[in-house]
């Protein structure tokens, strides 16, 4: 009889950490050919479409890089919270908040000088996804209400805000829609790029991935935030506040997911509407863990599932193979990861009788 | 040693390896029927893992196990109790809420079709009760019951079990003077009625008192076997540590001066709010170790906790060089120049999964010596971090290396290296050196000793007795959460104390 027992294994070498999420993609794609198969498609064809589609042309390289500032942002969101055990699955519900607030100020200051408009309706933006996210914070420090199941459920009840306010106080004069009046020109982002939608959202999303490093290993927030998450109680016992401490990550966190909804708003969609997230805030989960919760790490995933939703696209006006594809892939890729994260702990030991 | 008997376990040639560590090494070990047989040795001696493969725990990776003549390959500890061993750890495997019938069942066929047949299983209980001598009523809830009627619970669901072979981990640990005097009965009359016992410890006198044989390992050795008729607590010491057991604690008169730490009045409840410390009064001055001995659970752990700020007392008060205590706050403590060494040092005195320099600078890393404006200074931190690894000689890859990789001694070195830079005032050191060999533990004595020098009070709770003895300049007992009785060092007697922790005033 062959038996098999789960055994602790060594620590592993710094490059396993670059490695592993590298496999875990590669796994995936060769996971993902299956369902590919069964929907008609080609193996080397349809892949050669995804990442064509994706990449292939200055247009589609431009779209992909579109894409993934929201996933970046929400990306950087949760891996920012998880890292001091902040269970923060309410990334969709701060990135609405944040596009809510941005309407709110895009509309309505028209009478500010024209430079100081974009500032005002980013920083509204951060700041209402940030105190969304400060709810559940408060919450579970001060009276131990579990943050996984409250920061999910706050999604729903800010969805429900915001269809309340489209149907109400903020819908478009005369429009029948659940949607907002346009924004004023002072309040979209710069397009820095012509025949495109390459905009500043992009490049504050990169400056993002640097400000959350920077924070993360030259700061003592930083410091203290790794220490809460490794092991509350020697934090506390070791003087820090951790409460403060938890408070501070939510802002950060929920901020930059409130990023995420600026940008959509302001560069993509002009004007609040019920669907302006197709779920940035669920993926920016997937995308956290895939990085390994690490800055650097996010850019990447998010860049990786990006590239699969714009590169579904080209695929299935080529191949037949519908981009439901793009989803399988994604969610594929987070099981892999975390089993190939499971096997950077332990070893399968195989016991011969 | 020749002995034709048939042995009715035997391990032969046993190799058990943890990552980079080889806790067992090509061990060989034979039980007798009848016999009480002690494994002795220092912590880290391989004693546990060795027996924890007998029980099935763990697998082994070389040798073989052979019970009552027929070669076992043990998967789980099932398997084990089936072939008729026992093992009970040092922590008790019971469910608190549930009572003591209920609690032995678990996990047997005592049953008809889905209904539980508590009653059958209750007749055979309290055969088993009369027959070993071990009277406890079977309907009493497991958390109501001492430790020590805890331990006998854990006997007796061996027993039900129709264990032959029982094996106890450090039983006495946990024990009162009394208690281990009962627990000595229960084993004698065990081996009496043909059972057989391994009994796992650290402790000369008890192996000498109770043991018919004695295997002693060292570093994963057998480095020995002796019949404990033919030895004594000399030998067995040497071949323990493989040196001189004796510690050369040099201890300079001191005499006492201002008080530094003073408790009065205070009260506090445990984690389920029951009284736990009742109007406790202490004073610690400076140049002066005061000992508190005391059987674990009588209310350390929660005076260590209030001291440290992680546990609001109900009244009373603290003052420390004359500054009152602000309650519930570990950040006061640290401002007032309190060095704290919890019991729980990978639970609550360290950051296990953060480097070692991650860990030295904890309480001081928003110092103006460390940051500025919230930016760390990575090279003073490198460089301060370097020095207190040196200082204290801590066996570490380096400042980086991940903190759970050193080892416990290394792990208190750390503890101490950051909790005694700053000078403190007053020390409170809880269970400094539990399960630490015993050169780490000289080392943490020395430190223990050159604080008191420096001229900090030092409040050192301890279940070792040997270590309040050997340090303190004052003893005091706890026991139920009060003070006892108080001695001063050069008068206590060993007999006096141990009457004290097990509640007998005079």
């Amino acid at each position: 009889m062959i038996r098999f027992r789960l055994q602790k294994r060594k620590p592993l070498p710094a490059w396993a950490k670059i490695f592993i999420p590298i496999a875990a993609i590669l796994v995936t794609l060769i996971l993902a050919a299956i369902p590919i198969l069964i929907a008609g498609g080609h193996f080397w064809k349809s892949y050669y479409y995804l990442f064509y589609g994706a990449l292939g042309t200055r247009f589609n390289l431009l779209e992909t890089f579109v894409k993934a500032s929201p996933l970046l942002l929400t990306g950087l969101a949760v891996a920012f919270a998880f890292r001091a055990k902040f269970w923060n699955i309410g990334a969709e519900g701060q990135l609405l908040a944040g596009a809510l607030a941005a309407t709110v100020a895009g509309v309505h200051l028209g009478g500010v000088p024209t430079p100081l408009v974009l500032p005002l309706v980013i920083i509204a933006g951060f700041l209402a996804g940030g105190l969304w996210a400060v709810i559940p914070a408060i919450l579970k420090t001060k009276l131990k209400v579990d943050d996984v199941v409250s920061t999910l459920l706050m999604n729903y009840v800010m969805i429900h805000i915001m269809g309340a306010l489209l149907f109400g106080p903020l819908q478009q004069p005369g429009s029948s829609w659940p949607r907002s009046a346009a924004i004023i020109k002072a309040a979209c982002y710069p397009i820095l790029m012509p025949r495109s939608r390459f905009h500043m959202g992009i490049l504050i999303a990169l400056f993002a991935v640097f400000v959350i490093w920077f924070i993360n290993q030259k700061t003592t927030f930083g410091y203290r935030s790794k220490a809460v998450g490794v092991n509350i109680r020697a934090a506390h016992f070791g003087g820090i506040n951790t409460t403060s401490v938890m408070v501070w990550t939510a802002l950060i966190s929920g901020g930059l997911a409130g990023l995420a909804g600026v940008g959509e708003l302001c560069a993509i969609q002009y004007r609040l509407i019920m669907d302006i997230s197709p779920g940035y805030g669920y993926s920016g989960i997937v995308i956290a863990m895939l990085g390994n919760l690490h800055p650097v790490g996010v850019l990447f995933s998010s860049l990786f599932f990006s590239v699969v939703i714009v590169g579904a696209q080209t695929m299935s006006r080529m191949t037949g193979v519908p981009t439901y594809i793009a989803e399988v892939i994604q969610g594929m890729s987070l099981m892999v990861m975390l089993i190939f994260l499971l096997f950077t702990e332990y070893k399968i030991k195989v016991m011969k009788k | 040693m020749v002995d034709t008997r048939q042995p009715l376990v035997k391990m032969s040639a046993i190799t058990k390896y943890f990552l980079d560590v080889t806790a067992n090494n090509n061990v060989t070990f034979d039980l007798y029927s009848g016999e009480i047989c002690a494994l002795l040795g220092e912590n880290g001696a391989g004693k546990t893992t060795l027996m924890n493969i007998l029980f099935g725990y763990y697998a082994c990776d070389e040798g073989e196990i052979f019970i009552k003549g027929e070669k076992v390959d043990l998967s789980s500890p099932k398997d084990a109790i089936a072939r008729g061993v026992g093992m009970i750890h040092q922590h008790f495997a019971l469910v608190p809420s549930q009572t003591v019938l209920e609690n032995i069942v678990i996990g047997t066929d005592s049953g008809k079709g889905l209904f539980l047949d508590l009653k059958t299983a209750r007749r055979k209980l309290l055969a088993l009760e009369e027959q070993f001598g071990l009277q406890i009523d079977p309907e009493a809830r497991v958390w109501t019951l001492s430790v020590g009627e805890q331990q006998k619970v854990e006997i007796l669901k061996s027993l039900y079990r129709d264990v032959d072979i029982l094996i106890m981990d450090e039983p006495t640990a946990v024990l009162a003077p009394t208690e281990t005097e009962d627990l000595f009965k229960t084993l004698k009359s065990l081996v009496g009625q043909g059972r057989s016992v391994v009994f796992i410890s650290h402790k000369l006198n008890e192996v000498m008192d109770i043991s018919n044989r004695i295997v002693v390992l060292r570093g994963g050795q057998v480095v020995a076997e002796r019949n404990t008729a033919e030895t004594t607590i000399r030998e067995l010491a040497n071949l323990m540590v493989g040196r001189d057991l004796l510690e050369d604690i040099d201890k300079k008169q001191l005499e006492p001066g201002q008080p530094v730490l003073e408790i009065q009045n205070l009260d506090a409840l445990n984690d389920m709010n029951l009284p736990s410390l009742k109007n406790l009064n202490l004073v610690v001055r400076q140049n002066e170790i005061l000992g508190m001995a005391g059987i674990s659970g009588n209310g350390q752990r929660e005076l260590s906790e209030v001291l440290f700020g992680l546990r609001e007392p109900t009244c009373g008060a603290i003052q420390i060089n004359n500054n009152p205590l602000k309650f519930g706050s570990p950040t006061a403590a640290i401002k007032l120049k309190m060095g704290r060494i919890p019991e729980d040092r990978m639970e609550t005195g360290l950051l296990m999964d953060l480097s070692v320099e991650e860990n030295m600078i904890l309480e001081d890393h928003a110092a103006a010596e460390f940051q500025t404006w919230g930016l760390m200074k990575s090279k003073r931190i490198h460089r301060y971090s370097d020095k207190l690894i040196g200082a204290y000689n801590i066996a570490t890859a380096g400042r980086d290396a991940v903190t759970k990789s050193l080892s416990g001694g290394n792990l208190q070195k750390v503890m101490l290296a950051r909790e005694l830079a700053g000078r403190p005032t007053v020390v409170i050191a809880s269970q400094p050196t539990r399960g630490l060999d015993v050169g780490a533990m000289e080392y943490i004595h020395q430190r223990i000793l050159q604080e008191r020098e420096r001229g900090a009070g030092v409040l050192l709770i301890s279940e070792d007795l040997d270590e309040v003895f050997a340090l303190s300049d004052r003893i005091v007992v706890i026991y139920e959460g009060e003070i006892i009785g108080e001695v001063s060092g050069e008068n206590a007697s060993r007999e006096q104390i141990g009457l004290w922790m097990s509640g007998v005033k005079q």
